[in-house]
C-alpha cells in the first residue's frame, strides 16, 4: 500500500492480458479527469476478448464520486459484453464505499496477491 | 343628348386599378369619384370585368388603334368570355400618353342595328377626348388613397406608440451596489419591443425583455397582453420557468396567427449576485466578467406558439464589477448599408468594454451607429438592459456564521474542479492532531472532498472568483467542518438521498452519477445544511469521543 500514486497525479492505465483475462492497472485519482483513460483501458481491455477484466486499484490513492460513477459506466459496458469484473487492491476505505454503494454485489473483490 | 345616351344598354368604363399590370372593369356607382363615373345610358350596370395580367386581351388592347369587335376576337381570353356573357359588342380602348388607361364597353345598338361608321368615329372622338380627363382623375384618386393610407399609418403609428411606452417602466430600480440601465428606441414601424422589472414580495427583483413578431398595433396589443400576464404572474409564480410557462399558457389561447413573442425572464438576487432567469426563444444575455464576455445559457420555445411548454432554469452569478446585458434582436439584426448585419460578435466585443449605466448603454449604441452610418433607418426596435455590480460590492459568500468550538482553519478557495483536494487536504492536515487518524479520517476525507465538489459545481455555479469558504473548528467532543456556497445549486437535499439504485443505473435508466451526498452522509456522523445571508453551507459533524 506504500506505492500508491500521489493524490495529484492523473489516472493512468496500463493492460495485460493473460489466459482469459485482461488486467487494467491503474494510477493516480480515480476522478472526472479519468474518463478517458479508464473507457479507453476497457475498450483496449475488450479487443482481448477475455471473459474477465480485473481492474487493479493498488496505485489508485484517492476515488470520489465521479470516479464511482466511471466504475458504474465500466460495469454496464461489460455486462452488455457478457464479461465478468473483479476489482483488485483497494483500501479498508474504498472497500466500504464499494459495499455501501453495493458495487462489491457487482464484482469480486479480492485481496492483494489472492487468485478470485 | 348624346350618343352615349343612344346606346342601348350598357357602357362600361374600365379604371385602371393602381398598378401597370392590370385593368379593372367596374360597374359605376354613384357614390364613386370622378373617374368612374360613366353610367350607363340605359342605367342598366355591368358586372365588374377584371382583365388578368396574362389574359391575351390585354395585349390586343394595347396594341389597337381603333375600335375592338368583341365579335371578330377569337382569344382564349377569360375576359373576352365574360364580356361575351355581358352581351359586350364593342370595346373602345382609352389610352394617354400612349398608356391603355381603360376602355369603354358597348353593348347593342337600342335600334338593333349595327353601329355606323358615323358612331364608331364618334366614339373614337369622345375616347380620344375623354382619356386626358380620366387620366387626371385617376391620378387625383392615386393621390388621394395614397394620402388616405399615409393618414392611416400616421394614426396607427401613433397608437402603438403610444401603447408601447405606456408599458415602459417610468423608473428604473434603485439598488444599492448595482448601476441599472434601459433603453427602448422604437422603430418607425414599431416593433413589439418591451422590458420592464417587477419588484418580488421577497426583495428580490424580476426583469423581463422581450420582443413581439410583427409590427404596428397587433404587436403592440400583444406586447401590451404579455407585460400584464408577467407583471400578474412573476409575483405569486416567482420562479422564471413557472412565470414563463403559465404566460405560454394563456397567450397560446389568446394569440393572432402567425405571431409569437420571445422573452427572457430572470430573478436578480441584488444582494447575493445571482440572476435566476428562463428563456422563452430569446437573446441570451451577455456577462461581462474581468474584460471576458460570456453567455448565460437557457432554452425553451417563445410564448404563444405551443401549449404545454416548459423552460428550462440556469442561474448565473454577476459579481463584484461585472455586467449584464439583455437586449432585443433589433441590435444584432441591424445592417449597414453595405447590407452587412451587425450580429453578435461585434455586440459582444462592444460590451466587453468597462462603462457604467447610461455611459454603457451610450457606448453600444454609438457602435452600434458606427456600424450603420449616419443615414441608417432604424429596421426594428431596439432594447437593452444593463446591469452592472460595484466592483466594491461585498464578498458573494457569507464567510461568518455561528462557530462551535475553536476555529482551526478558516480558508477560501477557488471555485474551481479539482480544488476539492485543496479543501479535502487541508482539513486533513488540521484534524489529524485532534486524533483523528486511520479509517474516521479518510472517511472525513472523502465527505470533505464530496461537499466541496458539490459547492464548487453547483453551489458557487463552477466561477472561480466566487470561492467557497472552508471552516474547521472543534470542542472536546465534536469536529465541525463548515461548507459554505453561494447556494446557486438550490436546496441540497440532505436526508432524502436513498442508496442510489445501481440496478437502475447499470441499465441506463439513471444517470451513473449521483453518489455524492449518499457519499457524505455515509461518511461522517451528522450532516446539516445552514442558510447564510449570502447562500448555503453544510455542516459535517464528526464525534471525537466516539473514538476508533
Amino acid at each position: 500500500m506504500t506505492s500508491r500514486a500521489p493524490v495529484e497525479a492523473p489516472l493512468v492505465a496500463s493492460i495485460e492480458n493473460e489466459d482469459g483475462l485482461s488486467r487494467i492497472l491503474l494510477g493516480g485519482r480515480l476522478d472526472r479527469d479519468g474518463e478517458r483513460v479508464l473507457a479507453d483501458a476497457y475498450a483496449a481491455a475488450a479487443v482481448a476478448e477475455a471473459p474477465s477484466v480485473e481492474i487493479d486499484f493498488t496505485d489508485v490513492g484517492y476515488i470520489n464520486s465521479t470516479g464511482i460513477a466511471l466504475v458504474v459506466r465500466l460495469l454496464a459496458d461489460a455486462r452488455r459484453d457478457g464479461r465478468s469484473v473483479r476489482a483488485r487492491g483497494l483500501t479498508e476505505h474504498y472497500r466500504e464505499i464499494f459495499r455501501i454503494t453495493r458495487l462489491s454485489d457487482l464484482m469480486t473483490i479480492v485481496d492483494e496477491g489472492e487468485d478470485a | 343628348m348624346t350618343i352615349i345616351q343612344s346606346l342601348r344598354r350598357s357602357i362600361g368604363l374600365g379604371a385602371r386599378a393602381g398598378t401597370e399590370a392590370r385593368l379593372d372593369v367596374a360597374a359605376p356607382a354613384a357614390d364613386e369619384g370622378p373617374s368612374q363615373t360613366a353610367t350607363p345610358a340605359s342605367g342598366a350596370h355591368i358586372a365588374p370585368i377584371e382583365i388578368a395580367p396574362d389574359d391575351p386581351l390585354l395585349a390586343v388592347l394595347t396594341s389597337a388603334t381603333e375600335i375592338v369587335e368583341v365579335d371578330r376576337l377569337a382569344l382564349d381570353s377569360p375576359a373576352l368570355h365574360a364580356m361575351r356573357d355581358n352581351d359586350i359588342r364593342m370595346i373602345v380602348p382609352l389610352t394617354a400618353q400612349g398608356e391603355l388607361i381603360g376602355a369603354l364597353y358597348l353593348g347593342p345598338r337600342l335600334s338593333e342595328q349595327d353601329y355606323s361608321t358615323d358612331d364608331r368615329r364618334l366614339l373614337s372622338s369622345l375616347a380620344g377626348l375623354a382619356s386626358p380627363s380620366i387620366r387626371v382623375a385617376q391620378l387625383v384618386q392615386t393621390q388621394a388613397t395614397e394620402e388616405a393610407e399615409r393618414q392611416r399609418m400616421e394614426q396607427e403609428l401613433r397608437v402603438a406608440t403610444m401603447i408601447q411606452q405606456q408599458f415602459l417602466p417610468h423608473a428604473l430600480p434603485d439598488l444599492p451596489e448595482w448601476q441599472i440601465a434601459a433603453y427602448y428606441g422604437p422603430a418607425r414601424a414599431v416593433g413589439g419591443d418591451f422590458y420592464d422589472f417587477v419588484e418580488l414580495p421577497d426583495g428580490r427583483i424580476g426583469v423581463i425583455v422581450g420582443d413581439v413578431t410583427d409590427k404596428g398595433v397587433p404587436a403592440a396589443l400583444v406586447m401590451a397582453r404579455t407585460h400584464s400576464i408577467l407583471q400578474a404572474e412573476a409575483p405569486r409564480l416567482i420562479e422564471p420557468g413557472a412565470v414563463l410557462q403559465r404566460a405560454n399558457e394563456l397567450l397560446c389561447q389568446e394569440m393572432p396567427a402567425n405571431m409569437f413573442v420571445t422573452c427572457l425572464y430572470g430573478v436578480l438576487d441584488a444582494a447575493r449576485g445571482s440572476f435566476r432567469f428562463a428563456n422563452a426563444g430569446h437573446n441570451l444575455p451577455y456577462v461581462r466578467t474581468n474584460g471576458e464576455v460570456g453567455e448565460f445559457r437557457a432554452t425553451g420555445m417563445p410564448l404563444g406558439l405551443l401549449p404545454d411548454m416548459t423552460y428550462e432554469e440556469a442561474e448565473g452569478v454577476v459579481g463584484p464589477g461585472d455586467s449584464l446585458l439583455l437586449y432585443s434582436d433589433g441590435f444584432v439584426e441591424a445592417h449597414a448599408q453595405s447590407g452587412e448585419m451587425y450580429g453578435f460578435p461585434r455586440l459582444r466585443e462592444a460590451f466587453a468594454v468597462d462603462a457604467v449605466g447610461s455611459d454603457l448603454v451610450d457606448h453600444l449604441l454609438e457602435d452600434l451607429h458606427r456600424f450603420t452610418g449616419a443615414d441608417w433607418e432604424q429596421e426594428d426596435d431596439l432594447t437593452m438592459v444593463t446591469l452592472r455590480r460595484s466592483a466594491g460590492a461585498a464578498p458573494l459568500v457569507e464567510t461568518r456564521g455561528p462557530v462551535e468550538g475553536d476555529v482551526l482553519l478558516d480558508i477560501e478557495i477557488e471555485s474551481i474542479l479539482g480544488n476539492e483536494r485543496i479543501a479535502m487536504d487541508q482539513v486533513a492536515a488540521t484534524v489529524v492532531p485532534l486524533g483523528l487518524t486511520g479509517e474516521r479520517l479518510e472517511r472525513l476525507k472523502t465527505a470533505v472532498s464530496e461537499a466541496a465538489m458539490n459547492a464548487i459545481e453547483h453551489g458557487s455555479g463552477g466561477r472561480p472568483e466566487v470561492p467557497i469558504h472552508v471552516r474547521v473548528s472543534a470542542t472536546p467532543t465534536r469536529l465541525q467542518v463548515r461548507i459554505a456556497d453561494m447556494g446557486l445549486g438550490g436546496e441540497i437535499p440532505l436526508g432524502q438521498s436513498e442508496v442510489p439504485d445501481i440496478e437502475a443505473k447499470l441499465r441506463g435508466e439513471q444517470s451513473p452519477r449521483g453518489w455524492g451526498l449518499f457519499l457524505i452522509e455515509a461518511m461522517v456522523d451528522e450532516v446539516a445544511t445552514e442558510q447564510t445571508d449570502q447562500g448555503q453551507a453544510v455542516v459535517l459533524n464528526v464525534n471525537l469521543d466516539g473514538g476508533e
